[in-house]
């Protein structure tokens, strides 16, 4: 079919490859976000893969070290311990009961850490036993550029696991929230662009830019206000031990019930409405939004300028029309490492299951200290009745 | 000493003049910009600065063969580091804490200058400025987590730092952040592949030298002796396996070090083990060695004192049939920590050295003698302290792994941010705990 394309001008070929696949990408998007959460991790985990093997391959062709001894191998082992951390962390944390059943996965959790140390070192040690005379530096570039690599894929690819664990929703309206920008962008400055925006990337435009954000929040509120009605996207994803599977079902927190807010004189003088109701969740929407718009696309100027350093056009060519997959995700993680530190900072409360085991290992001394602490906190709050009634 | 490469002088067989061809061909326009990412490539390192021994040192020992010199000088500055150590230690906690922060300054001063040295990037707008930043980013951000972690007490009862220490992460993302926005504003049109480098190399030096000597730290608060003891295993078994590689050394171990010999390497195993084992037992008596570090909120300082943990408590230990038959003592006093020890020890003797492989291979690379000249006779901070990183990693993973069980008052505040109703499922939850375990009356009829 795309045959029929070749009679356009190249210019308009181009341009429909690429309309096509955006679409293409789009609602495979949907399709997983409807298959569910496993698929989601999945979908991750495989995009985490591929964006590792493009950044390894470029370091491969710029520094001609194919032929390095043991590097292929020592860079895909390194890839799976700290994958094998960052699991471990999450199967812990999540699964703790489906852990604490079986008695393998008991001793693997307990001594995590130290089992993933212990795998790492050994890639260290290897590392250092394959060290060649005369290729030395090489050796030392690609170890250096495959940490680099691991520290900014993977541990982001598991933030965004994290994230989707909060709430599907607090996966859907990032990535959302970053393809509408780029798309905005490009319309905005496609149309009304003149005014060069950074010399990294000639073709983006200060009108493009400005234009996307205000696009961006408004679309990101809309889409907002759409999702926060639906307990699937807005529950945390829980695994039911006693039906292993996964399930998201639950009362939703404050932040997705709607509430009234008085509208500043200004808005009720120009629409009438003298409230108007709106989910919690739309106004951190606009945080959201507004970060995807103005500090998202440095983590696109930080791919071009990548890509210019090193003379290379694309990431790969996975994707035609545009390029490899690490080009589609270059913004995405750096959005993902701001929600994951949003959700911690203004959302999330500590995770309760996590407390209580880590109240169960401390000593009977220390856990009767923190009893009492607690009970004296819960007083005073009102949220226990007065003392002698506990005792009894 | 140095091997040196001047620019431009006749071709030298060697990797790198290949990498500089290959990288070449690679490219295909070949314009200016090429020309700086290619020198980069193959760069050519200045000689490090003169020789720092002072005056004195040198007039003394003028008379000797220079052989001779040198070992002189090497054994005083040991004694001398080794004396500093006994010294810092004898001030305390706090006075330990800036010790580290001010080495870790300068090992991360070292590299970063041998980078800049590498790739002649001198010249880099920003790039000083940008790296510093980072390094007092990665600073704050850890220091504010240990800070938020020990002295609990202190940071809730004053209204700047309980909201410092609320939002502490996105804080420290943003100041972060702004680093990351400047780094890609500063990127010249003719100088991207070395700026790239140089963050690569900034970020990697910070992944190794910031995050591991806040490790050391937290051992450290665990209790003086998880501090003390691995550093001195450490320089025991470079010491021991230098006399053992002196003495009877025949055997080399390792191309890339050429002068460690397996001899060194056994013999330094073993004595580093028993080493452990009796500095071990030494130690586990004093409570100041041995207590976590606390914070007296009443007194404003910090207090060692407590009930020593069962690992520095005395026990029973039934020989094994072989040793008894020898020894005659059918049961041995031991503390379980000397256990602890001879695992601590065997790490220090058996891995600890492939750091210091790893700091030789990337010396070799970047064809430099030594870090730097900070310490006559020995080279720079780094130098000496490539293998402790490695081992202070170990013992915190230990600790979290074997010793520790999580941080009390953490807990308690991790506790108090949740739901209420969350407090109160918890709180019934532990209340039927402890009335089990009779630790609490059991309820009035």
């Amino acid at each position: 079919c795309l045959l029929s394309l070749s009679s356009l001008g190249p210019l308009w070929k181009n341009w429909w490859v690429r309309g096509i696949l955006t679409l293409a990408m789009i609602s495979f998007f949907f399709l997983i976000i409807y298959l569910g959460p496993i698929v989601l991790m999945m979908i991750v985990l495989i995009v985490q893969i591929k964006c590792f093997q493009e950044i390894i391959t470029i370091g491969y062709s710029v520094y001609h070290s194919y032929h390095l001894p043991w590097f292929r191998t020592l860079s895909w082992y390194f890839l799976l311990c700290v994958n094998y951390f960052f699991y471990g962390e999450t199967v812990t944390d999540y699964f703790f009961t489906l852990v604490q059943r079986e008695e393998p996965l008991r001793i693997l959790s307990k001594y995590h850490r130290f089992i993933s140390f212990a795998l790492y070192l050994t890639g260290f040690c290897m590392f250092v036993l394959s060290l060649v005379k005369k290729h030395y530096r090489l050796q030392f570039y690609m170890f250096g550029w495959t940490h680099v690599t691991l520290l900014i894929v993977v541990t982001q690819s598991h933030l965004i696991i994290h994230n989707l664990f909060e709430g599907m929703i607090w996966f859907i309206v990032p990535i959302s929230s970053v393809i509408c920008n780029d798309i905005m962008a490009y319309m905005f400055g496609f149309f009304f662009g003149r005014t060069p925006l950074i010399k990294l990337s000639p073709k983006k435009t200060w009108e493009g830019f400005i234009g996307g954000l205000f696009a961006t929040i408004v679309f990101c509120a809309l889409l907002a206000y759409v999702m926060a009605g639906y307990r699937y996207f807005v529950c945390p994803v829980e695994f039911n031990n006693d039906l292993n599977s996964f399930q998201v079902d639950c009362e939703p927190s404050e932040l997705f019930q709607l509430q009234d807010y008085a509208l500043p004189s200004v808005l009720q003088s120009l629409t009438g409405w003298s409230t108007v109701k709106l989910y919690p969740f739309q106004i951190h929407s606009i945080a959201l939004s507004s970060f995807a718009s103005i500090v998202g696309p440095f983590g696109g100027f930080f791919a071009s300028g990548f890509k210019r350093a090193f003379k290379i056009k694309d990431f790969a060519n996975t994707i035609p029309g545009h390029g490899g997959i690490m080009d589609r995700f270059d913004c995405q993680y750096l959005m993902a490492t701001f929600v994951n530190v949003y959700i911690a900072s203004f959302i999330r409360g500590p995770n309760p299951t996590k407390v209580i085991q880590q109240l169960m290992a401390l000593r009977t001394d220390q856990q009767l200290h923190i009893f009492n602490a607690l009970k004296v906190h819960l007083i005073e709050k009102g949220l226990l009745p007065a003392l002698e009634e506990i005792i009894a | 000493m140095t091997e040196l490469r001047k620019r431009g002088a006749v071709p030298v067989p060697d990797s790198t003049d290949g990498d500089n061809i290959s990288d070449k061909e690679a490219e295909g326009v070949d314009t200016e910009a090429e020309c700086e990412g290619d020198k980069a490539d193959t760069p050519d390192v200045p000689p490090s600065s003169a020789d720092n021994t002072p005056e004195c040192i040198t007039k003394a020992l003028e008379g000797l063969p220079p052989r001779w010199k040198n070992y002189v000088i090497r054994g005083i500055l040991s004694m001398a580091m080794i004396s500093g150590f006994f010294f810092i230690i004898y001030f305390g906690p706090i006075t330990l804490i800036l010790t580290v922060m001010t080495i870790q300054i300068k090992c991360f001063h070292e590299i970063i200058t041998i980078g800049y040295r590498v790739y002649r990037s001198y010249e880099l707008p920003w790039f000083r400025t940008l790296s510093w930043y980072f390094l007092i980013c990665v600073n704050y951000f850890f220091y504010g987590e240990t800070l938020a972690d020990y002295f609990g007490a202190l940071v809730q009862r004053e209204e700047p730092l309980q909201f410092l220490s609320r939002y502490h992460r996105f804080i420290s993302f943003a100041l972060y952040l702004a680093g990351f926005c400047m780094f890609v504003l500063s990127l010249v049109k003719k100088h991207y592949r070395l700026q790239f480098y140089m963050f690569a190399w900034t970020h990697v030096t910070l992944l190794l030298v910031v995050t591991q000597s806040h490790l050391v730290i937290q051992n450290l608060f665990e209790g003086m002796i998880w501090f003390i003891v691995p550093i001195s295993i450490v320089i025991c078994n470079d010491i021991m396996a230098y006399l053992f590689g002196f003495f009877f050394g025949r055997t080399p171990l390792i191309k890339l070090s050429p002068k460690k010999t397996w001899e060194g390497f056994i013999g330094g195993f073993f004595s580093t083990v028993v080493f452990g084992f009796i500095l071990a037992y030494l130690l586990s008596q004093v409570q100041y060695f041995v207590c976590p570090v606390g914070y007296n909120s009443e007194s404003n300082s910090f207090t060692i004192e407590c009930e020593p943990s069962s690992i520095f408590e005395l026990q029973e230990y039934t020989l094994p049939t072989a040793l008894h038959n020898i020894l005659g003592w059918e049961t041995v006093q031991l503390y379980p920590f000397q256990i602890h020890s001879i695992f601590l020890s065997s790490f220090g003797s058996l891995i600890g050295p492939f750091g210091g492989f790893f700091a030789s291979g990337f010396k070799r690379a970047f064809k430099i003698k030594d870090f730097a000249n900070t310490i006559p006779g020995h080279g720079g901070i780094m130098d000496r302290f490539d293998c402790q990183y490695l081992m202070a990693t170990f013992v915190h993973v230990y600790i979290g792994s074997f010793i520790r069980g999580p941080n009390p008052s953490k807990v308690l505040q991790q506790l108090l941010l949740l739901q209420p109703e969350q407090q109160l499922s918890i709180f019934h939850n532990l209340h039927s705990h402890l009335r089990e375990r009779g630790l609490l009356p059991p309820p009035q009829a």
